[in-house]
């Protein structure tokens, strides 16, 4: 599904003095299939941008097309369990939404929400706990004697369990140990590879979107001040730092290897292969040049 | 959810809002005394006017004291339906089977939404020029008295600004599980009511949880900073008590006399 904002604008409580626009007039398409990262600092407006893409906003101006369906202000609101069931969301914490008994029920609360019967939606359930790494054992436990990390799993799970054709993620790996980072990106990496998901990430860690990401949007202060290629939008490390962001370390490193010792690793590396493999090159290319020299 | 009146502040520099807590508190609950002496037309027009008043110096838009009125429209539709059918009275306006409407009736059912409506205003008047903080202070101040019949004045002062304190955290965290159950295809706002009262279900126990969780952090918080009640502690705001605040003081004073003469006069 393809998702387009145009001339998107936002106020909280319009006409009172607590009258607060956090969205300026954004305009953007992600495409179906894409893996798109959403950066900018705290209090970008990253947060109600992500509720307009399944509906739960409604732009003050402006209109966002979900697919077919067009969501805005004028237009009485019907239909939205089928664009929330195409667009997944997983919040910011998602483990604060579990409320069942079981892991199980808690899973299946969505799918039933759209229609499965009960069994047909533990079905599912049980089908997609091996997806975020957890073992059907898992059915029958209480989602609150688990650990913090597979509480996510749970919560992910839950929106998993959904099939959505679109994965929204704020966040997705707050909180978690590094390995648990890992995988989890991991994890939805291999979602997007494998099923041709598109993903949204909402994210502060600029390695995974060097790393993952093929689309980025950059905001500061409700506006959407640059978006592209991570490759491009991360050439200009001195403008990102001037809106509070940053480059991945990698692209730090090649861009101090320039700095400091004059040697243009010829590529942004977005990874820490692509970063050696830079440096390999590099190397040789001097050997090269001494050996005949 | 942004239309509940408390913790509605809204920060200014009027007159009211430089009034102290407790002068604001005491008037509040001496104006709604005030309300209940009144009888004759002649005393509600003085509190109407003191209410009128009150919302000019308050310089707060009169559309957000309209607003308060609303959640409460129904309440008073419903008495005041209830006063015209049942009131007894001599002479009937209108006879329609066994309901008659008399005038006694239709005046009483005026006076009660006048009651109603001034009570509400001048409440709306407290909570809108008042942080909720400052209104714990305020009545923390003035519950003082009662220590020496062993009352835990601090104490309760402090579960009331704790509880004001979480009112707006308690209502962000409602929102955010809210839509992370609307995503998950839970519409809050349609089905019977039996059916809605079913989907509070999936809000209601993770708001449970989360807030056992933090008031959880928040002892040990507290106690990590060496909170300790009793007699000792100092005080961050400080309330003063100016000539401002006298006045009011004095004004209600006269306009209870006032009441009092008019009640008998007119």
């Amino acid at each position: 599904m393809e998702i387009q904002f145009k001339n998107v604008n936002y106020t909280y409580q319009p006409d009172t003095p607590f009258e607060n626009k956090v969205l300026h007039d954004i305009n953007f398409t992600i495409e179906h299939g894409s893996y798109t990262a959403i950066v900018g600092h705290t209090g970008s407006g990253k947060s109600t941008l992500l509720q307009h893409l399944n509906a739960l906003k409604v732009p003050t101006t402006g209109s966002v097309w979900l697919g077919d369906y067009e969501v805005n202000a004028s237009k009485k609101q019907k239909a939205l369990n089928d664009i929330r069931k195409e667009v997944g969301v997983v919040f910011q914490f998602p483990e604060a939404q579990l409320f069942e008994e079981t892991i199980g029920k808690d899973i299946a609360f969505g799918p039933q929400n759209f229609g499965a019967t009960e069994e047909e939606a533990l079905r599912l359930a049980r089908e997609i706990l091996p997806v975020v790494g957890l073992d059907e054992s898992f059915m029958d436990k209480s989602p609150f004697d688990l650990s913090g990390g597979q509480m996510r799993r749970v919560a992910i799970a839950g929106v998993l369990v959904m099939k959505p054709s679109v994965l929204v993620l704020d966040e997705p790996t707050a909180g978690l140990d590094p390995k648990g980072q890992l995988e989890m990106m991991d994890l939805f990496n291999r979602l997007h590879e494998e099923e041709g998901i598109t993903i949204i990430l909402v994210t502060h860690q600029m390695e995974d979107v060097g790393k993952y990401a093929d689309n980025m949007i950059v905001l500061d202060a409700g506006r959407v001040v640059d978006q592209g290629a991570p490759k491009q939008v991360f050439k200009n490390q001195k403008w990102l730092q001037s809106i509070q962001l940053d480059v991945p370390q990698t692209v730090e490193f090649a861009n101090l290897l320039a700095e400091k010792k004059q040697w243009e690793v010829e590529r942004l590396p977005m990874t820490l292969t692509e970063l050696a493999d830079g440096i390999v090159r590099r190397l040789e290319a001097e050997k090269q040049v001494n050996g005949h020299g | 959810m942004d239309k509940l009146i408390l913790g509605q502040y809204i920060p200014g520099d009027s007159f009211i809002h430089r009034m102290d807590p407790r002068s604001k508190l005491i008037s509040a609950v001496w104006f709604i005394v005030l309300i209940f002496m009144a009888s004759t037309w002649w005393t509600y027009g003085m509190l109407v006017a003191v209410v009128l008043f009150a919302t000019v110096l308050s310089s707060i838009p009169l559309k957000f004291y309209l607003n308060s009125l609303k959640p409460l429209a129904f309440l008073l539709l419903i008495t005041v339906v209830f006063q015209l059918m049942f009131s007894q009275g001599e002479t009937v306006l209108f006879e329609l089977g066994w309901v008659s409407i008399t005038q006694e009736g239709l005046i009483n059912a005026v006076k009660i939404i006048l009651r109603f409506v001034l009570i509400v205003i001048m409440s709306t008047i407290l909570t809108l020029t008042t942080t909720p903080l400052e209104i714990a202070d305020g009545i923390e101040s003035l519950l003082k008295p009662l220590k020496k019949l062993k009352v835990p004045v601090q104490e309760i002062a402090l579960i009331l600004s704790i509880s004001l304190r979480f009112v707006p955290t308690l209502m962000q965290e409602t929102e955010k599980i809210m839509n992370a159950q609307r995503a998950r295809g839970v519409d809050f706002s349609s089905g019977s009511l039996i059916q809605r009262m079913k989907k509070v279900v999936p809000l209601l126990i993770p708001l449970f949880i989360s807030s056992i969780d933090r008031a959880d952090q928040l002892a040990v918080a507290m106690t990590a900073r060496g909170y300790r009640g009793g007699d000792s502690r100092t005080k961050l705001r400080q309330l003063t008590w100016t000539k401002l605040d006298t006045t009011v003081m004095l004004v209600f004073l006269a306009l209870t006399f006032g009441l009092g003469i008019g009640r008998y006069l007119f």
